[in-house]
């Protein structure tokens, strides 16, 4: 009977427990959202007469977006997904933004007010080349408002109106090169021209009625073009010979073409070096890149080439704009130092400007990569510009007035690694009239508080208690809380920029644009970026500040020297950067610390040569201690080789750097070329804890989780179904899921699931692996789950021994005795496809932990653990029911009320962090894509703390109402008792 | 886990009569032994092992046993620290040839060449310096080495006890050697103290190891279309307990009940005290009226 009510009681629990979602008055309580679109590629304004102004822009996320030019504010936004680059974006009819994607196969309108999809079409694909878009400027009313379209080897005329396609022609031949596609304004000839082979010069004249090729001509260019042309004027083209020692320029005027070369040594004698033209539409101006400088060019009347300008590096043009009749602009930006002097000439005329202005910039922000230009008309009838600039930090700023009217930190876009720091402690000696003033302010909210529970308030009261919540200046001070809810993020960005954002509200701390990964020190695009925590001082904390670690390399070479920098958490400010002389394929943080708590890291260069860092005597004795302690393994994805190694000796190669060390090969596994394809590799966390080893099951018999740091998850699958789902069918599918020891090589456990196919995704914690797949069988996604147990340990079971000291915990394992392992295993299916997945983590781990799944629709799911458990069987026995096993079912519930960002998303999310907090209930969580989230959760809620909601004030007024009727009652008892004595 | 009870049992007597790590080790060999089926014992050089693939794999090897098979051999190479690789043995197993084109090895066998007096000097070299036995075989069974050596290494500390105790588990698909997982037949201690075998000769076990399936996802289809059809409402709940039912109309009853047997308890205490005082009012009244009627008489 006891035991029913407790089963009861413990299933209203448990219910209680899963249903624990925000009510919506909590939400921006402990979560930011912040939304991003990435580094901007191409930018289109709209700035008419009426309307709101806004910019379109498409970016290197993949996002389009249309930002209000006032405030920098998203309209609306689209991300379109990984595989679905975009190649241009136009404004067409002054209503729809076009966007041709996907190696041109892609064509999209959408509404520029809503940026609603209006119609979309896919265009006939045959072989990768340029994808180009052509958006006539003028369009005639008896015209069909046609967009051209060169993308696959297809040129299309595609109305704009309903994206119906009106004509194809197929321009494919063998090594034929389509660089442009342009009108002659008002003609009915469209024009495609490009390259044959690098030596040949194409020129289709086509009719943009019927697409009909009017006219084709060619013309061989014995010494070769380099790269690509750029249309100067109407009939001229520009391109560099294949030397890049010549100017060549095109003249098909009339369907003839000529050829006219000019040496550049003839007309700049001072240029040396590669040269390059610059890629700025400039309507009868070109451009060329050379070393030292930007060298400008116009044809005269003659056709000759006249130098007109050059400009000093780094110097960056933007395209041409008209702003009258006859009148073209274009914007020259020139760095000199901090300061960015930004001119806008006309392009008949360089002599004079139109707009002359200096600005400063934030030095974090690198320089100036891309200028976009547009006009306006001022108060006083003249023309002023606007600038929009793309960052080095992918940042995006606009410059209007010789001002920054706005900027977005768009960098936060592509974040590939993040890490966290402790805030400093607060220090001592707070003031007198601020502990009064905050004591007022928790007295004033506790009353407010009160009023709202005894339904006394007035809207405008609730309106203030919810301000109050939501801006609590507990939340984003700068020092370390009880909780640790305040701590700071630390995210370095692909491009090579580091922040340190505040857990309170996401605000950026403080940002660095690493000076070794900048363009201007000769690093094109830095890669294989990683952050570590360098120093987490503990005994000297108060003194000391904290460091990170960042690790890069120029370029996706290998063979590329790294960049080592350390960098203080709480100021952003380099400790000390070097250019390592090695090159970096793999950097391992080795559980040491020294003297001074610097972490010991390896970085293993491409001879499997490991460097040891902090370059101390005092990190190499404890290397040296622990040296036969030490293995590592890597991994060849592509041939499909594992490999373990540990250290035997100083390299070979240069006897006197003690800080480098050789690596034996101690084993390998080969997977089968024809059978097996890697698809995924997790390991555990290195910073995760276990509260303990044994997990006591139904009938008070104890199980050992066989925990090892060296534990790893490998999924291979088989070669042919590495494509997409249905590609294959079931017989020709399979995953096998392997446990491996990284130390040994063991396979301690190796599963074979037929019929399924990737994408797989996994998580490893403690002793467990979640993997998911899809099952080809059942037509649908499947989770699986695996537990591993350790028998070696099963006989300690006895009570005596434990008490005699008979039992083998304490002693230490080796790796290398056999193991005895125990698995178990269950499948279950799921209803999401999953981008990411990740696990909780706490202090202590004694919360129960729950998996946290990156969507489909970029939101983050949280599913209980206890879910996955596979003991669970389809009726329970009571003690199991009493242990909190759920019956079986074939599918995971998906509860909605258990989404961890509720009614947001978290676009393109690419990966989930989990942070313990200092209370053990809780687990702070970012999520990051093109889009931040910061949430915080209590898996099994927060047994451990009151919440912040907490009413102190009415229960301190309850306690004195209670002990003022305890006073009352005892005065009046007294005085009866008294009377009754009397009578 | 019926049949692990008398190990366990077994394990612990062995725990009283001997010192606890030497046990230990012991121990553990016996349940390997007993959960990998290797047949033969412990002959010094030569072990038949039985792959661990799952029944039905097994029978179809029964059956097909007597179809074409041929014989495959291959060599097990070893190094002693960073010395060069020598032969050390040779794999033996029998080639089948299924119909649909696959090909699995079975009927593992292991020689191993006896050690030479140059290789046991190595050997105690390497206990001495606590370094690395490295073994290799080819990654391709048919065409060696395939895509290269299957490596695997044990620190020699963890080798030797009576002899040379080694283990193998071959973890093979189809024809290609996936790992080699190599190491001691029992558990290796930590620190790894210095000991030499008092023979020098290996005692090899071999297991080979093809791919387990995995189990299916449980599919309760049947009852969700019995939800569908109303079949369920067929299957009537379990039946409950008298009291399970009644539970929340016994309890008050049951206190309507106590109360009713408390106040009856208390009612004839009272009503003694009360029925004397009635019968002391009553009894003046009848003396006096028997004194009236006395009085009258």
């Amino acid at each position: 009977m006891a035991a029913r009510f407790f089963l009861g009681f413990l299933i209203l629990l448990l219910h209680s427990i899963i249903s624990c979602g925000v009510y919506e008055d909590q939400v921006g309580l402990a979560d930011w959202h912040q939304r991003y679109i990435g580094k901007t590629k191409h930018a289109v304004f709209h700035s008419h007469k009426t309307g709101r102004k806004r910019v379109v822009v498409s970016t290197e996320e993949n996002v389009i977006a249309s930002l209000d030019l006032r405030t920098g504010d998203i309209f609306w936004r689209h991300v379109l997904g990984e595989n679905d680059p975009v190649n241009q974006v136009e404004i067409s009819l002054g209503k729809y933004v076009i966007t041709l994607s996907s190696e041109g196969s892609v064509l999209r309108a959408w509404n520029l007010p809503d940026g609603q999809l209006i119609w979309e079409s896919v265009l006939q694909f045959s072989a990768p080349s340029r994808s180009l878009l052509h958006v006539p400027t003028k369009f005639g009313l008896e015209r069909e408002n046609l967009v051209f379209v060169f993308g696959g080897g297809w040129l299309h005329a595609v109305s704009s109106i309903d994206g119906e396609k009106i004509w194809k022609k197929e321009l494919y031949t063998e090594g034929l090169d389509i660089q442009q596609v342009f009108q002659q304004d008002d003609s009915d000839i469209l024009y495609a021209v490009g390259f044959l082979d690098s030596l040949q010069f194409v020129a289709y004249h086509i009719s943009v009625k019927n697409g009909e090729v009017l006219e084709e001509s060619k013309k061989s260019f014995p010494s070769g073009f380099y790269g690509s042309m750029l249309l100067v004027s109407q009939d001229i083209l520009v391109a560099l010979d294949a030397s890049r020692s010549s100017i060549v320029l095109i003249n098909f005027a009339r369907g003839s073409v000529s050829f006219h070369e000019t040496y550049i040594s003839d007309i700049v004698p001072e240029v040396a070096g590669i040269v390059e033209i610059v890629p700025s539409k400039l309507s009868g101006l070109f451009a060329l890149r050379t070393d030292a400088s930007l060298v400008l060019f116009r044809f005269n009347s003659i056709g000759e080439l006249v130098v007109e300008n050059t400009f000093s590096h780094p110097t960056i043009l933007s395209d041409s704009i008209s702003i009258t009749e006859g009148h073209q602009v274009f914007a020259v930006m020139q760095h000199a130092e901090t300061k960015v002097h930004i001119a806008v000439r006309f392009v008949n005329d360089l002599t004079s400007d139109a707009l002359k202005e200096t600005i400063e910039l934030h030095p974090q922000r690198g320089n100036v990569q891309k200028v976009f230009i547009n006009n306006y008309i001022k108060t006083d009838r003249s023309h002023g510009f606007r600038a929009l600039l793309v960052m080095e930090d992918h940042s995006l700023l606009l410059v209007q007035q010789g001002k920054i009217v706005w900027s977005r930190e768009d960098g936060l876009a592509s974040v590939v690694d993040s890490t966290t720091s402790e805030l400093p402690v607060e220090k001592d000696g707070v003031s007198v009239a601020k502990v009064e003033h905050s004591l007022f302010e928790w007295l004033k909210g506790h009353m407010l508080k009160l009023k709202e529970t005894l339904m006394l308030a007035t809207p405008d009261d609730i309106a203030a208690i919810q301000e109050m919540r939501l801006k609590s200046s507990e939340k984003t001070k700068m020092t370390r809380d009880h909780n640790g809810f305040r701590k700071l993020i630390i995210v370095l960005t692909k491009a090579g920029k580091v922040f340190a954002l505040h857990t309170g509200d996401g605000r950026v701390v403080w940002s660095l644009l690493l000076r070794s990964l900048r363009i201007s020190e000769g690093c094109e695009c830095p890669s294989a970026l990683k952050l570590s925590q360098w120093q987490v001082p503990h005994h000297r904390a108060m003194v000391e500040n904290p460091s990170v670690l960042v690790l890069a390399k120029c370029g996706p070479d290998f063979l590329q020297s790294g960049v080592f920098s350390i960098i203080d958490s709480y100021t952003g400010k380099v400790r000390s950067s070097q250019k390592l002389p090695h090159s970096l394929l793999q950097v391992i943080p080795l559980p040491f610390t020294d003297s001074t708590e610097q972490r010991l890291h390896l970085v293993i260069d491409s001879n499997f040569e490991a460097h040891l860092y902090p370059r101390t005597p005092d990190s190499i004795d404890i290397f040296l201690r622990e040296i036969s302690n030490i293995y590592w393994y890597a991994v060849d994805s592509v041939e499909g080789i594992m490999k373990g190694y540990s250290f035997n000796s100083k390299c070979k190669a240069d006897m006197e750097d003690e800080y480098c060390f050789n690596s034996k090969e101690l084993w390998s596994i080969i997977f089968p070329a024809h059978s097996e394809k890697l698809a995924i590799i997790a390991t555990r966390k290195m910073n995760e804890v276990v509260h303990t080893q044994a997990k006591v099951i139904a009938d008070q018999d104890v199980m050992y989780k066989y925990i090892s740091k060296s534990l790893l998850f490998v999924a291979t699958i088989s070669p042919k179904a590495a494509g997409e789902i249905g590609s294959v069918t079931p017989e020709e599918a399979w995953l096998i899921a392997y446990l491996i020891d990284a130390v040994t090589g063991r396979i301690l456990h190796r599963v074979i699931h037929q019929g399924a196919q990737g994408p797989v995704n996994a998580v490893v914690s403690e002793n467990w692996v979640v993997y998911h797949y899809f099952n080809l069988r059942a037509h649908r996604y499947e989770m699986s789950v695996i537990e591993i147990y350790d028998q070696s340990r099963a006989d300690n079971k006895d009570v005596l021994k434990l008490v005699l000291g008979k039992h083998n915990l304490t002693s230490p394992i080796s790796l290398y005795s056999r193991p005895e392992v125990v698995v178990k295993s269950q499948s279950y299916f799921f209803t999401h496809s999953v981008k990411v997945m990740t696990v909780t983590t706490t202090a202590k781990g004694i919360t129960s932990k729950q998996l946290l799944i990156g969507t489909i629709a970029d939101q983050v799911l949280a599913l209980d653990k206890r879910y996955l458990d596979p003991r669970r069987t389809a009726n329970p026995t009571q003690s199991e029911k009493e242990e909190g096993i759920i019956p079986l079912t074939d599918t995971l519930p998906i509860i909605p009320q258990s989404y961890v960002t509720h009614s947001l998303q978290v676009e393109g999310i690419r990966g989930i962090v989990t942070i313990p907090a200092k209370l053990e209930s809780t687990t702070l969580v970012f999520a990051y894509g093109v889009d931040l989230f910061f949430t915080r959760i209590a898996p099994s809620r927060t047994y451990d703390s009151l919440t912040e909601d907490f009413n102190y004030a009415l229960l301190l007024i309850t306690i004195v109402a209670l002990v003022a009727a305890i006073l009352v009652t005892w005065v009046l008892s007294e005085k009866k008792e008294l009377r009754d004595r009397w009578k | 886990m019926k049949h692990t009870k008398p190990v366990f049992s077994f394990l612990f007597v062995a725990l009283i009569f001997s010192c606890s790590s030497l046990g230990f080790q012991s121990d553990e060999l016996v349940i390997e032994d007993e959960e990998f089926g290797i047949e033969g014992g412990r002959a010094a050089d030569l072990v038949h092992a039985i792959p661990t693939s799952t029944p039905a794999s097994r029978r179809r090897v029964d059956l097909e046993s007597s179809s074409d098979s041929k014989s495959v051999q291959f060599t097990l190479e070893h190094a002693f620290g960073d010395s060069a690789y020598s032969p050390a043995g040779t794999f033996t197993a029998r080639l089948k040839t299924w119909s649909h084109g696959g090909k699995t090895l079975t009927k593992l066998r292991f020689s191993r060449n006896g050690l030479t007096d140059a290789e046991k000097d190595a050997f105690k070299r390497l206990l001495e310096e606590d370094n690395f036995y490295t073994i290799r075989v080819p990654s391709n069974v048919l065409n060696p080495p395939g895509k290269g050596y299957i490596l695997s290494s044990v620190p020699a500390r963890c080798i030797p006890r009576e002899s040379l105790d080694e283990h193998f588990v071959i973890h093979t698909d189809g024809v290609d050697i996936l790992a080699l997982n190599y190491g001691s037949a029992g558990s290796c201690q930590y620190p790894r103290p210095l000991k030499f075998p008092k023979k020098w000769s290996f005692n090899s076990y071999t297991v080979m190891k093809n791919s387990e399936q995995a189990r299916r996802t449980p599919t309760f289809t049947e009852e969700l279309l019995a939800a569908e059809t109303g079949e369920e409402e067929a299957l009537k709940a379990p039946e409950r307990s008298f009291w399970s039912k009644y539970w929340m109309y016994l309890i008050p009853l049951g206190l309507i009940v106590m109360n009713a047997i408390t106040q009856a308890m208390n009612l004839p205490e009272e009503q003694q005290p009360a029925g004397q005082s009635a019968s002391q009012a009553q009894q003046p009244i009848a003396q006096r009226a028997t004194n009236s009627a006395a009085r009258r008489r």
